[in-house]
């Protein structure tokens, strides 16, 4: 039988800012008592929208080409890893690089800590933990076909730009379908704040 | 199954693959299959084998010394008593034509015979017995003249002492003990 291909959807437009994911990631027995998963307010002053920032596995990690101690490790399938305790020296190179904000310094641990898709889950065919928990699917781990078929007002997209930077990741961001977006740019929104941002509910066809 | 993005090697900021990335990406390259890591199960092999083969070398040690020549030999003449005067020096065979020996006649007019071999890596012993010692060259290794125990350098076991009697004039190898300390 041919594995289905699985892979990571983000739609921040659908996060509630349950904090589900924050929890279920800090139960994980990897990093106890410590969540992976940022849950981000958009514009605090201005709005509750939040959204979720887990790591996007970048096809060329700019964390990875940081890091002086070569301490953070690409698997094979493209996972990128957590900083390996004994090379890690705390010097927070990545928590700066990074284009989202992923990598965490836990100064407690003289360690950076990161979100890796649930290694020890995902390799061995389960999903993520913040995926099995989101209410309201910002998150969601599954093959593309069932993504099309639950989302069919939305398309993944996993190009985003960084100043010069043109970045792919393994991690998919939903855009709406009919935009013309080629590319999700990361840094947009410090530049220009959002005059007015209308967001349609369709709250009789959740399917949407 | 079990993974479920298929493998691929990462993609480099320049666009081109890695085997045309500078030295140091290459020497450090972020993808865990690139790495020449041992892993445990790698090193658990080379320590089981190195420490099989120390166990076979130890092994073997103890078989070659069943058959380790030692002891009484047929006697062998190896010069006339009258000819060794103080100071001078014979090289023999003994007991089989590969194993070189040295009879000495020391100072106080005492017959030493000695193997050549030294016994750190059997290089010939060169003997001086002006100065009193044996050097062996190859590693600055000294054994004493009189009992032939190493007093410097590498060898920890003195040389094989050749047992020697004297009959009517002639001097005799009789036999060869290795000795330990």
């Amino acid at each position: 039988m041919q594995p289905v291909e699985m892979e990571f959807f983000m739609d921040p437009s659908r996060c509630i800012g349950c904090q589900s994911c924050v929890h279920a990631c800090s139960e994980c027995e990897t990093h106890k008592g410590h969540s992976m998963i940022h849950l981000e307010y958009v514009d605090r002053q201005a709005s509750t929208q939040t959204a979720p920032v887990v790591c996007m596995h970048c096809d060329s990690p700019t964390c990875a080409d940081v890091c002086p101690a070569d301490a953070i490790k690409r698997s094979g399938d493209g996972r990128v890893m957590t900083a390996r305790k004994p090379r890690c020296i705390a010097c927070s190179n990545c928590v700066l690089a990074c284009p989202f904000g992923v990598p965490k310094m836990m100064t407690e641990f003289d360690l950076m800590m990161k979100c890796d898709m649930c290694y020890d889950r995902t390799s061995t065919g389960r999903k993520p933990m913040c995926a099995t928990v989101c209410p309201s699917g910002a998150l969601f781990y599954g093959s593309r076909e069932e993504i099309e078929r639950l989302r069919q007002r939305s398309r993944p997209i996993n190009q985003f730009q960084f100043g010069q930077q043109r970045i792919t990741t393994k991690v998919n961001m939903m855009v709406p379908r009919q935009s013309p977006v080629e590319h999700v740019d990361v840094t947009a929104v410090m530049h220009e704040p959002p005059v007015g941002t209308p967001i349609s509910l369709n709250l009789f066809d959740l399917k949407g | 199954m079990a993974l479920s993005i298929e493998d691929a090697p990462r993609e480099y900021p320049d666009g081109r693959p890695l085997s045309a990335q500078p030295r140091w990406r290459q020497d450090f390259p972020t993808d865990i299959p690139e790495d020449d890591e041992v892993s445990r199960r790698e090193f658990t092999k080379f320590l089981v084998l190195i420490s099989g083969a120390f166990a076979v070398g130890q092994c073997w040690i103890w078989l070659t010394s069943l058959f380790r020549r030692e002891g009484r030999f047929p006697e062998l003449a190896i010069a006339r008593e009258k000819d060794v005067s103080p100071g001078k020096i014979v090289k023999f065979q003994y007991p089989t034509d590969d194993v070189p020996g040295l009879l000495i006649r020391l100072q106080d007019g005492r017959l030493v015979a000695y193997g050549q071999q030294c016994t750190h890596l059997s290089c010939a012993v060169i003997p001086e017995p002006d100065k009193g010692y044996l050097h062996c060259p190859c590693h600055e290794g000294y054994f004493e003249i009189s009992e032939g125990r190493p007093i410097g350098g590498p060898p920890r076991r003195p040389l094989p002492r050749i047992m020697l009697a004297v009959r009517s004039g002639v001097i005799y190898a009789t036999g060869v003990e290795r000795r330990t300390v």
